[in-house]
């Protein structure tokens, strides 16, 4: 597939860069992503991603536009309130790159579709709140064997990792299981500087892009933790998967998906 | 001795446990956060055994959420 006139110009500055090319465009606009959360991270991932040329973009979430959400949730407008998150941020993606297909699948993701719906996709992105959705994306990524982007955010802190199949811990390794209802803040509760969500957001494009085309060096085995307070980023390596991890070590215990409770707040600002 | 905390080097007694530590730097909700030494991740259970070192290196890693969803 050749490059369009129209496209050479879009792209022109991905082009320049040697460590992309015409090559890695082309990677780009061949590319199935599916970002799972519409929300704070999903907005500047879909963004992106769309801007960027990624061919195929799945959005899933089954949420509506609140007030609330758009402190962060730039994809969104006052307009859109009422409106499914997934619609909101197709319409922002497809008015930024016409030359992307976005899929939005407004349901929620959970044991029973969560495999078939990865098995479409090169790369998922985790732009999800909570951690029984993590938890959920994680084992049934180490299951399809599909690379995954963990983000989370809260406060005014930040944090990614990246899980490539066979080359680094997945988020099981590291926080091994569900933490009990309320036992963790959620923005929610807790609240989140908006621009968290675009730092972290736009970190997480970063590695979709850097995986598509093979540039540079992925986060895998490696936490990235971002302090806006402090404005320091920080890199804590993570160490490999010892075998005994419950789903991605030598004698999975986990075997089958599970939906856990949904641990999310009620609480309403 | 000196040790390492969350990568700021800090002067604490010798013979300080890991769990002590993690009193000491008021690390909210201890029982949910992932700690590494040296990176190793160290089982919660063994908090109370490990004797740290000078040099050592100690990581907390905080579950966190964010994003949207329901």
């Amino acid at each position: 597939m050749a490059l369009s006139d129209e496209q050479i110009e879009r792209y022109s500055r991905h082009i320049l860069l040697k460590e992309i090319g015409a090559k890695g465009q082309k990677k780009l606009l061949e590319a199935k992503v599916l970002v799972i959360g519409a929300g704070g991270l999903g907005c500047p991932v879909g963004l992106y991603l769309a801007a960027a040329g990624v061919g195929t973009i799945g959005v899933a979430d089954a949420d509506t536009v609140d007030l609330s959400n758009l402190q962060r949730q730039i994809a969104h407008t006052t307009a859109d309130i009422g409106k499914p998150k997934v619609q909101s941020l197709k319409e922002s993606m497809e008015a930024i790159n016409p030359d992307v297909t976005v899929h939005a699948y407004q349901k929620f993701i959970d044991s029973s579709n969560i495999r078939e719906l990865i098995r479409e996709y090169d790369f998922i992105v985790d732009g999800t709140d909570n951690f029984a959705a993590k938890f959920l994306i994680n084992d049934a990524c180490v299951m399809e064997k599909k690379p995954f982007s963990h983000a989370g955010i809260l406060r005014f802190q930040g944090q990614l990792m990246t899980y490539i199949p066979g080359q680094g811990p997945c988020y099981r390794c590291v926080f091994k299981d569900m933490p009990p209802k309320d036992a963790i803040p959620t923005c929610r509760q807790a609240g989140v500087i908006g621009a968290m969500a675009g730092v972290i957001g736009s970190l997480q494009a970063m590695e979709t892009v850097k995986f598509i085309t093979g540039t540079g060096t992925l986060l895998v085995g490696q936490l990235l933790t971002y302090d806006g307070i402090n404005q320091s980023f920080r890199k804590i390596k993570l160490p490999p998967c010892d075998g005994k991890c419950a789903i991605c070590g030598e004698h999975p215990t986990i075997t089958e998906l599970r939906d856990y409770e949904q641990p999310a707040c009620e609480l309403r600002l | 001795m000196f040790i390492t905390v969350a990568g700021e080097k800090k002067e604490v007694k010798d013979g300080l446990l890991l769990k002590e530590l993690i009193e000491q730097e008021k690390v909210q909700t201890p029982q949910y956060v992932t700690v590494s030494l040296n990176d190793e991740f160290i089982e919660t259970a063994d908090r109370d055994q490990v004797v740290l070192k000078d040099g050592d290196t100690v990581e907390f890693l905080y579950f966190m959420g964010g994003g949207a969803w329901h």
